[in-house]
């Protein structure tokens, strides 16, 4: 029997070493499986990785993974080549403007609105909230038909202000619903002495809530981000010749097996940002995704 | 002053006291400067489009005719939407059930280590990038050669352990000593006996066919009690005798030999060595034929079809669940470490086993965060479009078809035809509001 000492933070403190090993052996099928099961959903992107390198010669006809044995079928020249690729590099710096734009405003919009919903008062206010969120219902499927004539009317077609303001309008719902419960939070005396120091709305909001509701903002600033620059759907009904990188590739794919050499390194640059983005804020990813999901 | 918090009128928010009663503007000005814009683009971007596009749904492509259901009709008869709503529905009773369970082992896995930071670093990974790149990621690992697609590499492997291709594509006999096709095997017709020697010249064989390690043919001496020969190329550049092992002719390794009875009946198997040569030792005397068994030729593996017309819809659920594994481990794996630990001690204390432990609390405990992985797979299913999209190559489209992809391609994708393509919307509509309005009430009552 251990002795356990009733430590601060720890019941199991003073365990044999051969009871700890015994007990971790017992785990290491279970670790043997995870170790599996982790390179396993690996693979699929690691293809992709050195199926980019793959000399275009070879590119179509041999597996990525003959790379190991043959270093040599290996090169950078594609990612060299669609650098080199005006097609590829302009969408990817049109999906950045996109991306950027369609995150700023729809948060920006939604944190104004937000804190109306939540701390000013006026008639109608929760019934009109209730319709706001009531949006997050419709698909976007049923805007896609109707923006398509006006933006031909307004000459918002294949630009990226009609882009953004298509992904700010459907960004808005989820945004002013999460801003709003976020913001009821913030203690009432805060904005209550705000106001008696005769403090406007607009100082109030810049300088008292924007501060406070920072995480809440930041988490959603990643999704919004994430979900834009991975979209395809509107880009792909409302861009012709300025497009995002994703209907830049998937113009490519109609020739996949004789353009691998563009398709791959193209397709592991543009997942390469949310990677990035991902890695970097992994934790605010999985709280925004939790805050959403579950209470 | 201070006791004037939250009452329902409060006219003097947003001005700077000491003015007298605030005009309408001035009350509600605040409040539009908040909401204006807000409400403005929620408007015109999503309220108005849902009216018109319900109201042009009853119309015809060109939106002069008014044609009532037409559309919704022709939704439920034309072919290609009848896959797709068929292929929404497998979509619906499989995916959404299988990511969830997926997630729970994953969940319950981690649960029992440390350190699994990595793991599910690895695993949520696919959802940052994006269904349109998985998707790219899948149509290359479907590949079915098996020299490009990973998944059908992964399967020859597993085949060519279970029942190896042979090491010769096609080939003739050389002289007409022997007789047959590739499929019964290529018989030699002179009857062997114990101590004979065969001969089994091929021809038809290219320079880059020649199974590897093949080294020079060599005739076999005779062995007493047994039947030895050979198998070789019987091809010498520039001439040489049809039927005698000459310099220069390779022998064939590792083909499959057979020694065969009187009645056509295989009895005895060999492989040829490196040189061509072959030996059946202590064989009963009889009358024996040899013959080059079919498995030298049988054809290398092909590869699973994986985007064709039958399994392209499993294909792509399977790229989907590799996708969103990781949404339901960490939402699962969040609710799992959110039960109490001592409900769990005080039920094994009681003498309950891990699997009724499992069983009987843990699952109910976790019925919530299951049902919200669920019900959120099952929205996000039914409007699947970007991963159906990307893997499904042109030719299949119809086979992989979704509602939401079937809307695009009716509405701007080639058909151009609106009035169809608003009605497809509206139904999707109408299949997304009953499962988010459960959604909705959930979240109401938490919040």
């Amino acid at each position: 029997m251990t002795t356990a000492e009733i430590e601060p933070g720890g019941v199991e403190s003073r365990e044999p070493t051969a009871t700890r090993i015994v007990r971790y052996l017992g785990k290491a099928p279970v670790y043997l499986v995870l170790v599996f099961l982790g390179l396993l959903w690996l693979v699929p992107t690691i293809g992709l990785f050195f199926t980019s390198l793959l000399d275009s010669t070879v590119v179509g006809r041999v597996g990525w993974w003959e790379i190991f044995s043959t270093p040599s079928l290996g090169t950078l020249e594609n990612y060299g080549d669609i650098l080199d690729n005006d097609a590829i590099t302009s969408a990817l710096l049109t999906t950045l403007w996109v991306s950027i734009g369609s995150t700023i405003l729809p948060i920006f919009l939604a944190a104004l609105a937000a804190y109306a919903f939540a701390w000013l008062e006026f008639p109608g206010r929760d019934w009109l909230f209730l319709v706001v969120v009531a949006l997050l219902v419709v698909p976007i499927q049923m805007a896609l038909i109707p923006i398509f004539s006006l933006y031909n009317d307004l000459g918002l077609f294949d630009t990226i202000p009609g882009l953004i303001l298509f992904h700010t309008a459907f960004g808005l719902p989820f945004a002013i619903f999460l801003l709003r419960n976020f913001f009821i939070g913030i203690p009432k005396d805060l904005l209550e002495a705000a106001r008696i120091d005769g403090a406007s709305e607009m100082r109030i909001f810049f300088r008292l809530i924007l501060p406070l509701g920072l995480p809440a903002i930041a988490s959603l600033a990643i999704f919004q981000f994430l979900w834009v620059w991975n979209d395809l759907l509107v880009a792909l009904t409302f861009a012709r010749e300025t497009q995002p990188i994703t209907v830049a590739i998937f113009s490519q794919l109609r020739q996949f097996s004789a353009n691998l050499e563009v398709i791959a390194p193209a397709a592991f640059v543009s997942l390469a940002i949310p990677l990035v983005v991902f890695f970097a804020f992994q934790r605010y990813f999985v709280e925004g995704l939790l805050a959403g999901s579950v209470k | 002053m201070s006791e004037s918090v939250s009452t329902a009128e409060a006219p003097t928010r947003g001005l700077p006291p000491g003015d007298g009663e605030p005009s309408i503007w001035q009350r509600y000005g605040v409040v539009a400067v908040f909401l204006g814009p807000a409400l403005i683009l929620l408007g015109v971007w999503i309220v108005y489009p849902t009216i018109r596009t319900i109201i042009r749904s009853f119309f015809d492509r060109s939106g002069d005719e008014f044609v009532g259901l037409d559309n919704y009709q022709t939704l439920f008869e034309d072919d290609t939407l009848l896959t797709a709503l068929r292929n929404n529905l497998l979509w619906l009773l499989i995916v959404p059930a299988f990511v969830t369970a997926v997630g729970l082992v994953f969940a319950v896995l981690l649960e029992r280590v440390r350190f699994s930071t990595a793991f599910k670093v690895a695993v949520f990974m696919p959802m940052a990038i994006s269904l349109f790149a998985a998707g790219v990621i899948w149509r290359l690992m479907y590949e079915k050669d098996p020299d490009q697609g990973t998944v059908n590499a992964a399967v020859a492997v597993v085949k060519d352990a279970v029942s190896p291709s042979g090491v010769l594509s096609a080939a003739q006999p050389s002289t007409d000593a022997m007789q047959g096709g590739p499929k019964g095997g290529l018989v030699l017709e002179r009857v062997l006996a114990t101590g004979d020697i065969a001969q089994l010249g091929l021809t038809g064989i290219r320079s880059s066919e020649v199974p590897g390690g093949a080294e020079q043919a060599v005739a076999p001496e005779a062995l007493a009690g047994g039947i030895t020969g050979v198998v070789w190329r019987d091809f010498k550049p520039g001439g040489g005798t049809a039927g005698e092992v000459e310099e220069e002719e390779l022998g064939l390794p590792g083909v499959t030999v057979e020694l065969r009875d009187e009645n056509g009946r295989s009895v005895l198997e060999t492989t040829t060595e490196a040189d061509g040569t072959f030996a059946f030792e202590e064989v009963e005397s009889g009358s024996y034929r040899a013959a080059i068994g079919p498995e030298t030729f049988s054809e290398p593996y092909a590869g699973v079809s994986w985007l064709g017309a039958s399994l392209i819809t499993p294909a792509i659920m399977l790229s989907y669940v590799w996708v969103w594994a990781g949404f339901a481990m960490v939402v699962i794996a969040a609710g799992l470490a959110a039960i109490p630990r001592d409900l769990l001690e005080a039920a094994r204390t009681d003498g309950a086993t891990e699997m009724q432990v499992f069983r009987r609390v843990t699952i109910p405990l976790l019925a919530p965060v299951l049902t919200v992985v669920f019900i959120t797979m099952l929205i996000y299913v039914l409007k699947v479009f970007d991963i159906v999209i990307a893997v499904a190559p042109g030719s299949v489209q119809d086979d992989a078809n979704v509602i939401a992809l079937a809307m695009w391609r009716t509405s701007f994708g080639g058909v151009n035809d609106f009035g169809l393509g608003a009605a497809i919307a509206v139904f999707l509509f109408l299949l997304v509001i009953p499962i988010l309005a459960i959604n909705v009430r959930r979240f109401r009552r938490e919040v």
